[in-house]
């Protein structure tokens, strides 16, 4: 027998086909088993039970009340219910005690060890009723103090890690300012240029090519600059402009910076909608995102001045959501029927909000105080088709725009409603007044352009036909009705642009591309009006000083580049730059400075000034003796080589006299002049003599 | 001084030039009869009428004795300057776009387009003794341009060399005893020349670029010496005889003009510094772009010939003279 089976052995081998035998699985003689476990079953291996096991799933949950056993299933319900919020639970313990009341503490395991920990951060110290307070903690927690080492070790110095230096353009100490200019070099593919705005020359700082996707913008306080790209935004700053922070949202077309710079929200269109996400900036932290559908309109968040709120508009209500934990506030919506437009103030948190004219009730214009939710000032309107709601930048008055009608024309479907005979009025709230009166003011021609004077106390309007419009300036002050100050007739502007200090103001005609700088506390002359042809972009530099108008690549395809003026309309310089297609300022963030020691600066502007000529005197001397210089250098360069073919040319002398005839006509002689006189007959004329 | 404006022809200038001592000055158009003025007062002598195409080119000798021009009739005629008549008339077999005197006068140099399967060829003659048996005369030389097509050609000093320049950018110098090219610019320009204008002595020349730049370069080596950078293509450019400025003038091309600037006058010449190769000043007044540039001999004064048909004369003042550039 055995020897049939070991003859059965032998023969086996790979090529067998008798299925009924086995194969043979023993190992060749001499072969060292040198796999680890964890290679042949590291999969397994993981899922090894432990001692440790289970143990980090599971919570301990103390100061529990404690019952009887006839409310323990309960009691059971209760916990379970709160706890599942966490996580899925699988196994739950209730010790309890010889009379068989629960002792006051249990044990939860959860599914996942991350569950247990969020059980434990979101439920510790939760207040069960007036009597109870969770003590929630990790199972494994109680391990871990009873075995702190005796001994107590230093923990490890951490390296410091360098904040980026995000304030380090207000530090200039000649305060000049920064800008960028952006050039699209190739389809989707932006260079960025960072300049420095100095004397003599604007220094360059930094350029970036392919910097962004299609544009970039400042924040408003000018700590960051965003750009564009197929996955998402980012945003770099600091004195070498690096990245700071990432948002990844793919194909944001738009952003917006709160005021203070604590939030970014994104807009990027998806098929269904629009969908907006709002992010913190430091952390880059998606805080909420959105989903609108339908139409999208940009700008639809808009943010109280101190980042405590952001608001929306809707179907006949206003949400409001409060930071940092983007509820709404009061964990609802103002319910507000026919809302048509809001605008927050620059200056405190008060919404101004306007409602259309609804069958019999007409417009009105409301002014809410949030958080409050308190109207504080209510006006109506009559024959109203549309409004717009102008603040003034420093929050003392709110100007609104009103288009009203005089005739109505209904269509038979009462779809489409036509408004006729159109005329203006402009309503002024005085924000800091008692009661905030409100002041009126009638235009009866088309409104082409409204602004507010930034800092100071005038608005200017353009009204007219389009083409040969006027421009009129209105002071308004406390206690008395808006006063029109000036009025300049005939004058083809299409846009306005006031200095931000106020005071100075570029009328501004962007088809043409010609400008008028006026000084408005000059009597309103005209103290320069360049132009450049086909502009379209004007940018106040933020201190006041300089102005740049610009021609983008994005409107007109030649001369495309940038011009930079002074204050008052003269031209420092003229640069051309293929594919130009943005010029932003770096904004400033406002001045740390009080009023008072504003106004002493500004007295003692005399003493100041004869440093800052010096200074800028030497700069231009250095720059000239520098520019000096190379040139003395390459006009000696020049000689050299000059000076060696001037040879040259002396020694083939007696050739070029030769080719001429023996004639030396290396000199010009212009003393030899002849001079001829020639004279023709102009006219004839017969006189009779009687 | 106000500018001279010489209204003769009409339509677009394609070259002027100054007689050697600067009294005359000579304008050639596309209406087919070249002019000849009085750069003094800008009285006109006369027109030399003769061609049935536009004419391209033109040069006079240093004894201002003949003048030689190139037209699109696909000839290239000698005249008498003084009494406007025609000495020779030699055939091409396509538009001769560039002619010029050597400098002793005893030879010309005239290339034609490549055009009509026709190659662009150089010819060499001999007009000592022209008449006008001279176009049954056998060039001197001729040499055929496989690569590229000449826009632009001088003289070398000395009746030695020819320097042409190509609608690829490219510059060569041709010995014309040996027949064949001895230097070769290489890739200096990246488009076609449309001028090129020695300085005084013959040393140095200066080209004007479609690619939007001048240069300087050397006679002999075709060395590049400077670049003077604009933003229009350059269609002229000329160095002046007494101080270190080269005038460029330009624009764009005609079918382009109708998105620039509505306002009139707007197309101007620019003053470089040679060394420097700094623009330190603009004239403006034609009312298209600029075709040909040329500096009178004394330095002077300069005179330009426009896209409009207007011939600009103009007189420097003072402070053209004063250096501010130390």
């Amino acid at each position: 027998m055995a020897k049939k089976k070991s003859e059965e052995h032998s023969g086996a081998d790979a090529n067998d086909s008798d299925y009924n035998e086995e194969p043979n699985f023993e190992d060749p003689p001499n072969y060292v088993d040198n796999i680890s476990d964890e290679d042949l079953l590291g999969d397994m291996l993981a899922q090894r039970p432990s001692e440790a096991d289970g143990v980090e799933s599971v919570v301990v949950v103390d100061n529990m009340p404690v019952v009887e056993p006839n409310r323990i299933e309960k009691l059971k319900s209760v916990i379970n219910k709160l706890f599942s919020n966490c996580g899925e639970i699988v196994n739950v313990v209730y010790p309890v005690d010889d009379e068989g009341k629960t002792k006051g503490y249990a044990f939860m395991e959860y599914k996942h060890a991350s569950q247990a920990e969020d059980a434990v951060q979101k439920l510790n110290n939760y207040r069960l009723d007036k009597n109870y307070t969770f003590a929630v903690n990790l199972f494994t927690d109680f391990q871990k103090y009873e075995n702190i080492p005796e001994k107590w070790e230093p923990p490890t110095v951490q390296p410091f890690k360098v904040q980026s230096d995000l304030y380090n353009f207000i530090n200039d100490p000649d305060a000049y300012d920064q800008y960028c200019v952006a050039a699209e070099t190739a389809p989707n593919c932006v260079q960025v240029g960072f300049w420095q705005n100095m004397l003599p020359e604007p220094n360059e700082l930094e350029t970036r090519e392919r910097f962004t996707d299609t544009f970039v913008k400042w924040s408003p306080l000018g700590t960051y600059v965003v750009t564009f790209h197929k996955p998402g935004v980012a945003i770099w700053g600091g004195s070498s402009f690096q990245k700071i922070q990432k948002f990844p949202h793919p194909g944001t077309q738009f952003v917006e910076f709160s005021p203070c710079e604590s939030y970014l929200v994104t807009y990027g269109p998806t098929p269904t909608g629009q969908k907006i996400i709002i992010w913190d900036i430091r952390t880059g932290a998606e805080k909420r995102s959105f989903v609108a559908d339908g139409m999208s309109v940009l700008s639809m968040f808009r943010w109280s001045h101190d980042d405590k709120f952001v608001a929306r508009m809707g179907e006949n209500s206003i949400h409001i959501y409060e930071t940092p934990s983007f509820y709404l506030l009061d964990l609802k919506s103002i319910k507000i029927q026919g809302i048509r437009g809001f605008s927050w103030s620059p200056t405190d948190n008060v919404i101004a909000y306007w409602v259309e004219e609804q069958n019999q009730i007409p417009a009105r214009v409301t002014l809410m105080e949030i958080p409050k939710k308190r109207e504080i000032r209510n006006k109506n309107l009559f024959n109203v088709a549309d409004c717009k709601l102008h603040w003034q930048k420093s929050g003392d008055y709110l100007c609104v725009k009103v288009d009203r009608y005089s005739k109505l024309k209904k269509d038979k479907k009462e779809l489409d409603v036509k408004f006729l005979g159109m005329f203006y009025n402009f309503e002024i709230f005085h924000m800091r007044e008692k009661e905030i009166p409100v002041d009126s003011v009638e235009i009866r021609e088309l409104i082409l352009a409204f602004a507010w004077e930034p800092i100071g106390n005038k608005f200017s309007i353009i009204h007219g036909e389009p083409n040969s419009s006027n421009v009129s300036f209105y002071e308004v002050n406390k206690g008395v009705k808006p006063s029109l100050v000036k009025r300049l007739e005939k004058k083809s502007c299409t846009h306005l642009f006031w200095s931000p200090r106020g005071q100075f103001i570029v009328m501004a005609n962007l088809t043409m591309g010609t400008f008028e700088f006026v000084d408005t506390t000059n009597d309103y002359i005209i103290s320069a009006s360049p132009d450049h042809f086909r502009a379209s972009e004007v940018e106040w530099d933020p201190t006041g000083r300089y102005v740049v108008t610009g021609v983008s690549s994005w409107k007109v395809k030649e001369d495309t580049g940038f011009n930079m003026y002074t204050f008052q309309g003269r031209i420092i310089k003229r640069t051309i730059l293929k594919n130009f297609v943005q010029f932003l300022w770096r904004p400033r963030p406002p001045t740390l400075l009080g009023e008072d020691k504003q106004k002493e600066i500004k007295k003692n502007l005399k003493k100041y000034y004869p440093a800052f000529e010096q200074k800028d005197r030497l700069r231009l001397t250095r720059a000239s003796k520098e520019l000096l210089e190379k040139r003395s250098q390459l006009r000696e360069t020049f000689m050299e080589y000059r000076n060696k073919r001037i040879a040259e040319w002396k020694d083939q002398k007696s050739r070029r006299v030769m080719l001429r005839g023996h004639i030396d006509t290396d000199n010009l002689e212009t003393d030899e002049v002849d001079e001829e006189v020639v004279e023709f007959l102009v006219k004839e004329e017969i006189t009779l003599l009687e | 001084m106000r500018p001279l404006m010489l209204q003769g022809h009409e339509r677009s200038i394609t070259q002027i030039k100054y007689n050697r001592e600067g009294d005359l000055l000579f304008s050639s158009s596309k209406d087919q009869k070249p002019n000849v003025w009085y750069s003094l007062n800008g009285e006109r002598l006369g027109t030399y009428d003769g061609h049935q195409g536009a004419v391209w080119c033109l040069d006079v000798d240093w004894e201002s004795r003949k003048l030689i021009t190139g037209a699109g009739d696909m000839t290239t005629k000698i005249w008498d300057v003084e009494y406007g008549s025609v000495i020779a008339s030699i055939a091409a077999k396509s538009s001769v776009r560039t002619s010029n005197f050597s400098f002793s006068g005893n030879q010309a140099a005239y290339s034609t387009d490549k055009a009509m399967g026709q190659n662009c060829e150089l010819f060499i003659i001999d007009v000592r003794n022209a008449d006008s048996t001279l176009s049954e005369q056998a060039p001197t030389l001729r040499i055929p341009m496989v690569e590229s097509k000449i826009t632009s050609m001088l003289w070398g000093p000395l009746d030695e060399t020819i320097i042409t320049g190509h609608d690829n950018g490219n510059i060569a110098i041709w010995d014309i005893r040996k027949g064949q090219k001895v230097v070769d610019s290489g890739t200096d320009h990246t488009a076609g020349i449309n001028d090129m204008q020695l300085s005084k002595d013959g040393t140095m020349f200066v080209t004007a670029c479609k690619d939007t730049t001048a240069k300087l370069f050397d006679s002999e080596s075709l060395m590049c010496l400077k670049s003077y950078k604009t933003e229009r293509p350059v269609n002229s450019a000329a160095i002046s005889p007494i101080l270190d400025h080269v005038v460029l003038g330009g624009g764009q091309d005609a079918m382009e003009v109708t998105t620039t600037s509505t306002k009139a006058g707007k197309f101007d010449s620019r003053f470089f510094h040679l060394i420097y190769e700094e623009e330190f000043a603009r004239l403006k007044g034609h009312f298209g772009p600029i075709n040909s540039l040329a500096f009178h001999p004394d330095g002077k004064s300069y005179a330009s010939g426009g896209e409009d048909g207007f011939v600009r004369v103009q007189t420097f003042d003072s402070t053209y003279f004063e250096n501010f550039f130390e």
